[in-house]
């Protein structure tokens, strides 16, 4: 069956604007790409701001701004007001590190709609030993502020191995924080946490017992909390529909203005990411090669060209093929029809005997970054 | 599915937001960090939905509008269901 070409997409409706690379907090299981310390200069104001305009004109509605951390741009205000002059409902992704009450109330001002707030644990000792500050007690004062400023509080997670035992205390956290939402998001490994994936996968065992804390807590906070448990997808037999398809609805513009079909695909070989300062979000949305290139089901190979759910999740994640297998074109190997699959199984069954890992947790710093890139 | 006051006067919940997207041609509802694009008759009822009309205005407003009666129950229904979704709430 030979595959369909690339279809015109429709807009990028998802804009998620990596604002800056540079972060306070130095987490074993960041997202952000492992050499970010050699990438080049981050975007000025203007280029922001045109990038929001332009990602606007195309469709894009719900807008992320991330990092890193975001706050730790002094332009966050006037961003966050563009963008919501423009119509944009704006997300800040944000570990609270640098939001006190005066900017806070300047991001209420110019149009901010929400915030998600991170915590790494429950409790003052875990989580600053897995964010690698101080950090817990600023955090709580944050939330404070967020649910002040009548922000629907939205708290979110990452789970691993070293934390998932305590999701019971976690929520009970978010309950008195007085949180609407929480995300239990499990580590997907990429970045740093591929580095670390041997201190940070957890077992099987584990990952059930959770999964029935929540279950319970679900049971009794019904409405009045609402959780979302991100599977980790390594314990699954099928994969996730990463991104909905690369370059169907997401659109990620890195600190250095390198646009991206989802944020960790930097590290996709022989791809040519474009960049906006050369280029309109147009253009590189619906002209450029590396947009187009993982589109339609053209560079399937088997077994996902000739499989029957291929239009659900379009092959899984390009990245995790790639980073398991060496090739960004296979089955995502977490697919029991993949014949990589037992390379994830391999994984999940170390993390069930594992006592003790001898290398050290290799904390996401600059001098880190230097070390490995 | 809890009965709705004839008299309520729904309004979009606390941080979300209600926009016609031309690029979708639809109206969509915004939430923290996810969206729902709504069909045409949702759209409709919901832009009505201002924390001022009760049901009932909305209702005739809406059977005006499109040349129709006896949208009552449907839109109750809607309004119950959204209600459950948090899409729209009451305020005392």
């Amino acid at each position: 069956m030979a595959g369909d070409p690339p279809v015109r997409p429709g807009p990028p409706l998802w804009l998620l604007l990596e604002l800056t690379y540079r972060c306070p907090l130095h987490c074993a299981y960041c997202s952000n790409p492992t050499d970010f310390a050699r990438i080049g200069p981050e975007l000025g104001t203007d280029d922001w701001l045109r990038v929001l305009r332009e990602a606007r004109a195309l469709g894009a509605v719900q807008l992320g701004l991330s990092g890193g951390e975001p706050l730790l741009r002094d332009d966050l205000e006037p961003i966050v007001a563009e963008a919501h002059a423009l119509g944009f409902y704006t997300n800040l992704i944000t570990s609270g590190v640098g939001l006190n009450e005066s900017r806070i109330k300047a991001l209420k001002r110019a149009g901010l709609d929400h915030i998600q707030l991170s915590f790494q644990d429950s409790t003052r000792e875990m989580n600053d030993f897995l964010s690698h500050t101080r950090t817990f007690d600023l955090k709580s004062k944050v939330a404070a502020l967020i649910r002040r400023y009548d922000y629907p509080m939205v708290l979110n997670v990452v789970l691993h191995r070293l934390n998932i035992d305590h999701v019971e205390q976690i929520l009970d956290m978010a309950e008195q924080m007085g949180a609407q939402y929480v995300e239990l998001a499990n580590t997907q490994y990429y970045g740093w946490a591929w580095f670390n994936r041997e201190h940070l996968l957890p077992s099987r065992e584990q990952v059930q017992r959770a999964e029935e804390v929540t279950q319970r807590v679900r049971a009794r906070v019904r409405e009045r909390m609402q959780i979302y448990f991100v599977v980790p997808d390594y314990f699954e037999r099928r994969p996730k529909p990463c991104m909905n398809g690369l370059g169907s609805v997401f659109l990620n513009v890195a600190p250095d203005g390198i646009a991206l079909p989802c944020h960790a695909a930097r590290m996709l070989p022989d791809l040519t990411f474009p960049s906006v300062r050369d280029a309109s979000i147009e253009s590189i949305w619906y002209d450029s090669p590396a947009f187009n290139h993982f589109r339609g089901d053209a560079w399937m190979k088997e077994p996902c060209r000739s499989c029957p759910e291929k239009t659900k999740d379009f092959g899984g994640c390009r990245c995790q093929a790639y980073l398991l297998t060496g090739d960004a074109a296979n089955a995502d190997p977490v697919c029991d029809l993949s014949p990589h699959h037992h390379l994830v199984t391999a994984a999940v069954a170390g993390a069930g005997h594992r006592r003790l890992v001898e290398k050290p947790l290799f904390f996401r710093d600059h001098r880190n970054s230097l070390a490995v890139s | 599915m809890s009965a709705v006051a004839a008299d309520a006067r729904p309004r979009i919940g606390r941080g979300l937001r209600l926009q016609w997207e031309p690029a979708q041609g639809a109206h969509v509802l915004l939430y923290p960090e996810g969206m729902v694009k709504l069909n045409q008759s949702a759209g409709e009822i919901l832009r009505r939905c201002d924390g001022e009309r009760m049901i009932t205005e909305i209702v005739a407003d809406l059977e005006c509008t499109f040349g129709v009666s006896g949208l009552s129950d449907d839109v109750t229904a809607f309004v119950s269901m959204a209600l459950e979704k948090r899409w729209l709430e009451i305020r005392p």
